[in-house]
């Protein structure tokens, strides 16, 4: 029997979050899978034509309802639940949103869930990190009637565009449960590259020394046209806000160009890109364990070296 | 009596340089130092914290694990938790499988407040806090970087991708804790003499009623591709004049 994939939309309401192109991705590599997508929102016509334009996506699933207006996963879980019969698998990005609400879908469920996805080798068959991507895990769920998964997205390219799914609304009838209310998200937002998806990042730790420092660092990136990330001690110190956070505990990502600025390179950061194309360490300590994973690395003063390049890339 | 559990996990401690067996069975965890789940203790922290301000009478550390767990939860006594349950149980548990247990644990404790690690840092899967409010029907708030406890309700800010978030809970629900949220004490000697005479209780999964099932087989552990160790540059030039060579600029 081949795959019936159903995938999770994440989204903001009107755009969908580049995450779920991810595992379209990650589905896609099960040869024959029937993929569908599903957008659970306030209206979601907008969100349900982007997801449609995916190459592989043969359906998109749209449930509308005033209590979708927040990703709730409380709220969330038991619509998909309800529509999760018929299908094999139902994966979600492995982004806040997916690692909240599908593990509630999974216990309802009460099926097997396998988290960070890197890769699916048969419908039964998954890759993933553990103990931080210290050691990779090949998992097999082999009698579950249906698997929950969490895609690492950073493990998978974004489904081109160029598809032509059939869009419908699907009739959910289950009761919501009222214990779990939205109240506000503090979302920043920038001009700049969203830090997940960026092709280029440059990243600060506790050696900037402040906010302030950091600045030096906004001032590159703007140059670059990268997306900025911090490291925990970073973010702890209060130099950064917590969504900038990269490593096992933050955001794992997989840039063409990651540049580490003061960064030591804990093992829970490293953790977080180390699939990077080409990382760039600049550190005052020429031992610092950055260096062990850096292509190009470079000890010095940061606080000379970031303004200097920036000056000589014009 | 108002009641807060508190679920901690064993695992290998988070400066132990990981080493998978050579014939690829598991990761070598002979001779290496164990803790509490970094998060859990957080978990256990906030608890405390809560119990001290006079808003919980009592606070139990639950685990789901081997017999050596029990080293663990004698270090989360000596942090202040008042007893211990273990439910007893070697090989590998599923989230699902924990979650069950806690929910027996849930109906014979009736707590108002039940705070969990969002992740374990050895299989780093992040899912026994949501699939337990799920079985339980109860609120769920993951990823918490503040708790604040109202009447019969709670306010969660949460760690996400966008930034913070703020949800509102009715009570009881399921916390799972976020680094932020605060920052564990260090265990006087003392108490951990005081442990050693609080009560630590031992159940069995069967006693429970829930089946030890395992759905997901663990077919084969390997060793990351390694990343080649680069080149050094002197100067700002020199690596602006890389980066412009490999056509990254």
């Amino acid at each position: 029997m081949s795959a019936r994939i159903l995938i999770v939309a994440e989204h903001d309401g009107s755009k969908l979050n580049p995450a779920t192109a991810k595992c379209v991705s990650c589905a896609g590599a099960l040869a024959g899978a029937e993929i569908t997508v599903v957008v659970c929102a306030l209206e979601a016509a907008a969100v349900a034509a982007q997801a449609a334009r995916l190459a592989g996506v043969s359906r998109v699933l749209t449930v509308e309802n005033p209590a979708n207006a927040h990703p709730l996963a409380a709220v969330l879980a038991p619509q998909l639940a309800a529509l999760a019969g018929g299908f094999t698998h139902v994966l979600g990005p492995s982004t806040t949103f997916g690692k909240d609400l599908m593990a509630r879908l999974a216990g309802l469920l009460e099926a097997p869930q396998v988290s960070d996805i890197m890769a699916i080798e048969s419908p039964t068959r998954f890759r993933r990190p553990i103990y931080a991507g210290n050691a990779i895990l090949s998992v097999e769920a082999s009698g579950a009637a249906v698997v929950v998964g969490t895609v690492r997205i950073a493990s998978f390219e974004t489904a081109p565009s160029g598809g032509t799914a059939t869009i419908e609304k699907a009739a959910v009838n289950v009761a919501l449960p009222t214990h779990t209310r939205f109240v506000s998200v503090s979302a920043a937002r920038t001009d700049r590259p969203d830090l997940q998806t960026a092709a280029r990042v440059v990243s600060g730790g506790r050696a900037l020394g402040s906010a302030e420092g950091f600045k030096i660092l906004f001032s590159l990136a703007d140059k670059l046209g990268a997306a900025v990330g911090a490291s925990r001690a970073a973010v702890d110190a209060g130099y950064a806000p917590n969504e900038m956070q990269v490593g096992q505990t933050g955001k794992i990502i997989a840039p063409e160009l990651y540049v580490a600025i003061g960064i030591s390179g804990a093992i829970q950061h490293l953790t977080g890109i180390k699939d990077a194309r080409t990382i760039v360490a600049i550190n005052k300590d020429g031992e610092a364990p950055i260096f062990e994973v850096a292509d190009l690395g470079l000890v010095g003063d940061l606080f000379q070296i970031v303004p200097e390049i920036e000056r000589l890339i014009g | 009596m108002k009641r807060i559990l508190v679920g901690i996990k064993r695992v290998v401690d988070f400066n132990v340089r990981i080493r998978v067996k050579p014939d690829g069975s598991g990761v070598i965890t002979d001779g290496v130092k164990m803790s509490i789940n970094p998060f859990d203790e957080i978990a256990l922290e906030e608890a405390l914290r809560i119990k001290e301000r006079g808003r919980a009478d009592e606070v139990i550390v639950a685990t789901v694990g081997p017999a050596d767990t029990q080293q663990q939860l004698r270090t989360a006594l000596a942090m202040g938790a008042d007893r211990a349950l273990h439910v007893q149980a070697d090989g590998v548990v599923e989230p699902l499988v924990v979650a069950r247990a806690l929910l027996k644990l849930i109906e014979r404790e009736q707590p108002f407040l039940v705070i969990l690690g969002k992740q374990a840092i050895d299989d780093d899967n992040g899912q026994t806090g949501q699939v337990l409010a799920a079985l339980w029907g109860r609120p769920q708030a993951t990823y918490a970087s503040k708790l604040e406890l109202g009447e019969g309700s709670a306010r969660v800010t949460r760690e996400v991708d966008a930034g913070l978030e703020t949800l509102d809970v009715d009570l009881p629900a399921v916390i799972t804790t976020d680094l932020r949220l605060n920052e564990p004490r260090y265990v006087k000697l003392p108490d951990i003499m005081k442990a050693k005479k609080k009560p630590l209780d031992t159940l069995t999964l069967a006693a429970l009623g829930v089946e030890q099932r395992q759905q997901l087989k663990l077919v084969r552990f390997e060793t990351p591709a390694q990343r080649q160790k680069g080149i050094r540059v002197k100067d700002a030039a020199e690596l602006v004049a890389a980066l412009k060579q490999r056509g990254l600029l």
